[in-house]
C-alpha cells in the first residue's frame, strides 16, 4: 500500500516537474550564458614589461694635434660616431679638419706660396673597424675604479688637402676611459697614410694624429 | 665645425636620454640558475666581483652588446652576460624570453646600412648604402660611392635592385641591377680638363654572409657602363667588399 502511494507520488512529482519545465530549465541552464552567481575575483594581469635600454651607439667630439707632412703640426678638431657590434668589435665613422701652416720652404723663400688659403685646409673622413683588445680598470685613490678599453683600429677614407681628394688608410691605437657607463674619454694615436704628388714627385705621406675626445653612449 | 655642433647637440640629447632612463621603471627578473656572475664591466675580460643566487630578484638597468647591467637587491650593480639571463624568470613565473639576435632576425630584416671598399677601374672606391627589403629575396638599395684615383676622383649615386637567390642560406649569392649618375673631377695637377656628370648603369653579382648579431659580410662585382658625351661609352669594372648591419 505504502509503496503504491510512493509510486503515485513520484509519478505526480515527475509529471508536475515535466509540465512546469523544471527539469528542462535545469538542463538549459547548464549551457546558458547568464553570468554565474559568484564572479571569480581573479583578473588576468596584462603586464607590459619595461623596455630594456640598450646603449650600442657612441657619439662624440675629438680635439688634438695632427702632423701634416711638410706642413707643420696643426690643431685638429672632429667628430666620431661608433656602433658596437659585439663586446670586442665596433665600427667607427670619423671626420676631422685642420688648417695647416706654411712649409719651411715657403717661410724661407718669403714670397713663394705652394698653396692657396682654401687648399691649405686639411679635412678627412674615414670608416674604420676597431677591436677592444685589452679591457681593464684604472684605480683612482682607494675607493674608485674606472673601466677602460684599449682598442686597435684601422680603416679607409678620404683626405681633402692641397686641392685634391686623396684615398687614405688610417690605423692606430686608442683608449676609452669610462668614468660613467654612458660617458667615455678617448685618447687616440692614429696614422693617416696617403699618396701625394704636390712637390712634383709622388710620395707616400704619413700624418700622425694625437687626439683627446669625449663620447656618449646611447 | 658645423659637425662638431651637431655632435654637441646630439650629446645633449644623449644626456637627456640617460637622465630619463634613470626615472623609468626597470625590468625585473628572478634568477633560476644556481647563481649568476656579476662582472665589473661589459666584457668577458672584466673580473667577476659578485655572485647573485637563485631566487633573487634582479633589475635590468641597461644593455650593451651581449651584456646586461643588473642591480641586485643588496644594491650592487654589475654586468652579466646574456646567456646567464636566458634561464631567469619573469614576475609571472614564465621564462624571460631573451635570445640573442640570430639568423631569424637577419631573415626578417627590413632596413640595412653598410660600407664597402674596393677597386673601381684602378681607383680606390669607398661606398656606403642604405637598403630596404621588400620580400626575403628582393631589396632596393641607395648607394653613395666615392672613387679616388691617380688622375680623377668620382662621386657616384645609384639606385639598385638586389635579388638574393637563397635567402634562407647563411651565405647566399645575389644578383643586382641599377643605375644613377657619376660626377668625375680630374685631378688639380692635370691641366685643361673639366668636371663632367654622366649617367651610369650597372649589373653585378655578389655574395652576402650573415656573421653575428646585426653583422653581415658582403662582397660584390659590378660592371658599369658610363654614358659619356663622347662617341664611346666607358666601361668600368668594380670589385668591393665590406660589412653591413641590419635593423
Amino acid at each position: 500500500m505504502e509503496s503504491r502511494f510512493l509510486v503515485l507520488f513520484l509519478t505526480l512529482t515527475l509529471a508536475v516537474g515535466s509540465l512546469t519545465g523544471c527539469g528542462r530549465d535545469r538542463l538549459v541552464r547548464a549551457d546558458d550564458t547568464t553570468p554565474p552567481v559568484i564572479e571569480p575575483g581573479v583578473e588576468r594581469r596584462e603586464i607590459e614589461p619595461p623596455r630594456i635600454d640598450s646603449e650600442d651607439f657612441e657619439v662624440g667630439i675629438l680635439l688634438g694635434q695632427i702632423s701634416v707632412e711638410d706642413f707643420g703640426v696643426n690643431t685638429v678638431s672632429g667628430a666620431r660616431f661608433a656602433y658596437h657590434v659585439t663586446e670586442g668589435f665596433f665600427v667607427e665613422l670619423a671626420a676631422g679638419q685642420a688648417d695647416t701652416e706654411l712649409t719651411s720652404f715657403e717661410r724661407l723663400s718669403g714670397a713663394a706660396q705652394l698653396l692657396t688659403e682654401a687648399e691649405r685646409e686639411y679635412s678627412y673622413y674615414n670608416v674604420s673597424l676597431g677591436y677592444n683588445i685589452f679591457p681593464g680598470e684604472h684605480f683612482i685613490g682607494k675607493n674608485r675604479a674606472m673601466n677602460t678599453q684599449t682598442y686597435v683600429i684601422g680603416g679607409v677614407g678620404k683626405t681633402t688637402f692641397a686641392g685634391d681628394d686623396r684615398f687614405t688608410i688610417n690605423f692606430g691605437i686608442g683608449m676609452r676611459l669610462m668614468p660613467l657607463d654612458w660617458l667615455a674619454v678617448h685618447g687616440d694615436i692614429r696614422d693617416h697614410v696617403f699618396d701625394i704628388d704636390l712637390l712634383g714627385q709622388e710620395k707616400t705621406s704619413h700624418n700622425f694624429e694625437a687626439t683627446l675626445g669625449v663620447t656618449f653612449f646611447f | 665645425m658645423r659637425c662638431v655642433w651637431l655632435v654637441l647637440s646630439l650629446s645633449q640629447f644623449a644626456i637627456a636620454g640617460n637622465a630619463a632612463a634613470a626615472e623609468r621603471p626597470l625590468r625585473e627578473v628572478t634568477i633560476a640558475d644556481p647563481f649568476i656572475e656579476l662582472h665589473t664591466g661589459p666584457g668577458s675580460g672584466y673580473p667577476i666581483f659578485f655572485v647573485a643566487e637563485r631566487g633573487e630578484e634582479i633589475e635590468l638597468v641597461k644593455r650593451r652588446t651581449e651584456w646586461f647591467k643588473v642591480r641586485i637587491p643588496r644594491g650592487e650593480e654589475g654586468w652579466v652576460h646574456f646567456e646567464q639571463l636566458t634561464t631567469t624568470l619573469n614576475p609571472d613565473g614564465q621564462p624571460f624570453d631573451l635570445r640573442a639576435l640570430g639568423f631569424s632576425d637577419y631573415a626578417a630584416r627590413r632596413w640595412e646600412v653598410g660600407a664597402l671598399y674596393g677597386d673601381f677601374g684602378g681607383a680606390n672606391i669607398i661606398g656606403a648604402y642604405g637598403a630596404r627589403s621588400f620580400t626575403p629575396n628582393l631589396s632596393g638599395e641607395l648607394w653613395v660611392s666615392q672613387a679616388l684615383g691617380r688622375f680623377s676622383d668620382s662621386t657616384m649615386v645609384t639606385l639598385n635592385i638586389v635579388h638574393l637567390m637563397y635567402p634562407d642560406w647563411r651565405a647566399s649569392p645575389y644578383f643586382t641591377l641599377g643605375g644613377g649618375v657619376i660626377k668625375t673631377e680630374p685631378k688639380a695637377t692635370l691641366v685643361a680638363t673639366t668636371d663632367r656628370t654622366d649617367s651610369v648603369a650597372h649589373v653585378g653579382v655578389g655574395v652576402r654572409t650573415y656573421l653575428t648579431r646585426r653583422f653581415v659580410f658582403r662582397a660584390e662585382y659590378k660592371t658599369h657602363v658610363v654614358f659619356t658625351s663622347r662617341d664611346d661609352n666607358e666601361e668600368v669594372q668594380e670589385w668591393k667588399a665590406g660589412f653591413s648591419f641590419f635593423f
